[in-house]
């Protein structure tokens, strides 16, 4: 009886122990990689990597500058395009879609969002780049659209599912069309969840850097145009990376730094937007 | 046209079906304006599939299906040229859990009918509409320093009246309620009662409800509804003491049901 029970007890501890760890071996990595980039990154981090084109091998300093543009501009680009298209697609699969179109449409999405990023990376090549004849930053916006748009389709939809019937209820009870009453009051009442898949759809397509390769290409200098090759933060890591000189070593540390301290804060940013919201009398 | 002693909204030989069950059978009553009428029976009789008739509330139900007429103030309201959209203003509804718009304020919980259905109104209009009906919905002196707060803060029974004041903000002439008491304390429960019987002098209001004594304290009129069927309708003291229908004597006096 009384062994019994302390078996029982030792038991569900150790399991507890086992989940405990578990989760730990989760987490661990992302403080190890940050930790790894930070040290090895370290000699390069400096206020002018932000600020500064990158400087030819053996010269010293030199930034990222161009390629934190232009990753900005990219992923601008491609948000410009996928948000509305994302988030209304959401809406018609959780509004409106019953029969067999949206049934297809849901099947689509989720493949698309299987489908490795080299091949859309090809996806812009061919269908930007060769018509065009230059690699370009609306390429690389479309390759990356096509990543962004499944994520932020199925989050939507999730997220409208989430908003209780009773809420569609009583708009339509209220005389409301059913148009406005989707858009300003079932997307409200999920809009913060909205916004938080779009954040973390947003900071998965930042360090994308396979769509890139056919795409942008990358680019030493700045390129105000949107038609031409540009760089991107991705690309010049992984250029910094591949080369044989010491200190681009140092500098592709020290640009996946930066990479991981603008995903991080986007996360956090999604976060804050998931934070419950409590009323405090 | 119709004068103002003239039944509001007059039913005749309504019948509704869900597939192949049919919910609601040849159901024929006047219901009076300014009045209070409550829809009583088991669970189950086709309360709340009838009310949401009168606000095409069922259009969007795949299978739903229904004949006869409903003619509210001389016009059919399935007929072609209804918009049930339009109705919906003219016919607000209370439904049984309060169900206040998540991620609005008190204010914006009241106001987005009249915001959302194009009414371009000016601010201090709009102000005062969204206060008229808060008195209306005597949630006015509990509400009034806090109207920015989320109308999910309020408690239970204020959710409720919030409710209802969001339906009136809209001015509706007949005001359906679906067992609005149900998911309430007695306390809240007797607020919203004394306020159906206060509304009742101004717009008429239609309460389902399976409560004998709610429905014995509010209303003006009694239909009892038993399987699909409307057994009896009649003035409340009159069901409640004489009722016609041996069936509606054995409910009430708790014989089933």
């Amino acid at each position: 009886m009384e062994s019994i029970a302390i078996r029982r007890k030792l038991t569900d501890r150790a399991m507890t122990g086992l989940f405990l760890f578990a989760a730990i071996l989760v987490v661990a990595p992302l403080f190890l990689i940050f930790a790894d980039l930070l040290w090895k990154g370290a000699k390069e981090l400096r206020w002018s990597l932000l600020t500064d084109l990158p400087h030819p091998v053996g010269e010293t300093g030199g930034g990222i500058a161009n390629g934190i543009l232009g990753t900005l501009t990219i992923s601008g680009l491609a948000m410009a395009v996928g948000i509305p298209v994302a988030v209304m697609t959401g809406i018609y699969l959780a509004e409106y879609g019953r029969g067999w179109f949206a049934s297809i449409v849901r099947f689509c999405v989720d493949t698309l969002a299987g489908v490795p990023s080299i091949i859309m990376g090809i996806f812009g090549y061919v269908l930007v780049v060769l018509p065009m004849k230059r690699f370009s930053a609306w390429a690389a916006a479309a390759a990356l659209a096509m990543i962004f748009i499944p994520i932020v389709v199925r989050t939507t939809e999730e997220m409208l599912k989430t908003v209780p019937h009773s809420v569609r209820e009583a708009a339509l009870a209220l005389g409301i069309e059913r148009w406005k009453a989707t858009l300003f009051i079932t997307v409200r009442t999920a809009w913060s969840g909205i916004v938080t898949g779009i954040l973390l759809a947003m900071a998965r397509i930042l360090g994308e850097t396979a769509p890139l390769l056919f795409t942008a290409l990358g680019n030493q200098f700045w390129q105000s145009r949107l038609d031409g090759p540009i760089a991107a933060i991705p690309l010049q890591v992984f250029t910094y990376a591949i080369s044989p000189y010491e200190d681009w070593h140092d500098k592709a540390w020290a640009g996946a730094v930066v990479l991981i301290l603008m995903v991080l804060s986007i996360s956090m940013a999604a976060r804050f937007f998931t934070r419950e919201k409590k009323w405090k009398p | 046209m119709e004068t103002v002693n003239s039944p509001i909204l007059k039913i005749t030989e309504l019948s509704a079906w869900f597939g192949a069950n049919q919910v609601l059978r040849n159901i024929a009553m006047n219901i009076e304006r300014n009045t209070v009428t409550s829809i009583m029976g088991p669970s189950g009789c086709g309360k709340s599939t009838f009310i949401r008739c009168l606000n095409r509330m069922h259009d969007l139900t795949p299978g739903f299906r229904l004949s006869g007429g409903i003619v509210y103030d001389g016009t059919d309201i399935y007929s072609d040229p209804i918009d049930p959209v339009a109705l919906r203003r003219k016919v607000g509804m209370v439904f049984q859990q309060p169900n206040p718009f998540p991620r609005m304020s008190i204010f914006e919980n009241v106001a987005v009918g009249l915001r959302l259905n194009g009414k371009n109104m000016p601010k201090s209009e709009l102000a005062g509409r969204v206060e008229q009906s808060l008195r209306m919905a005597a949630l006015w002196n509990e509400a009034k320093d806090h109207l920015s707060r989320p109308g999910t803060s309020l408690s239970g029974g204020q959710q409720q009246r919030l409710c209802i004041a969001r339906a009136l903000a809209v001015e509706p002439g007949i005001l359906l309620m679906d067992e609005p008491c149900s998911a309430l304390d007695p306390v809240s429960t007797g607020k919203i009662e004394e306020l159906i019987e206060e509304l009742g002098e101004r717009l008429t209001i239609i309460v389902v409800t399976h409560n004998m004594q709610q429905a014995a304290r509010i209303s003006d009129f009694v239909a009892f509804f038993l399987m699909g069927d409307l057994v009896e309708l009649d003035r409340s003291a009159k069901i409640f003491t004489n009722p016609s229908d041996k069936r509606t004597e054995e409910y009430i006096t708790g014989r089933f049901g």
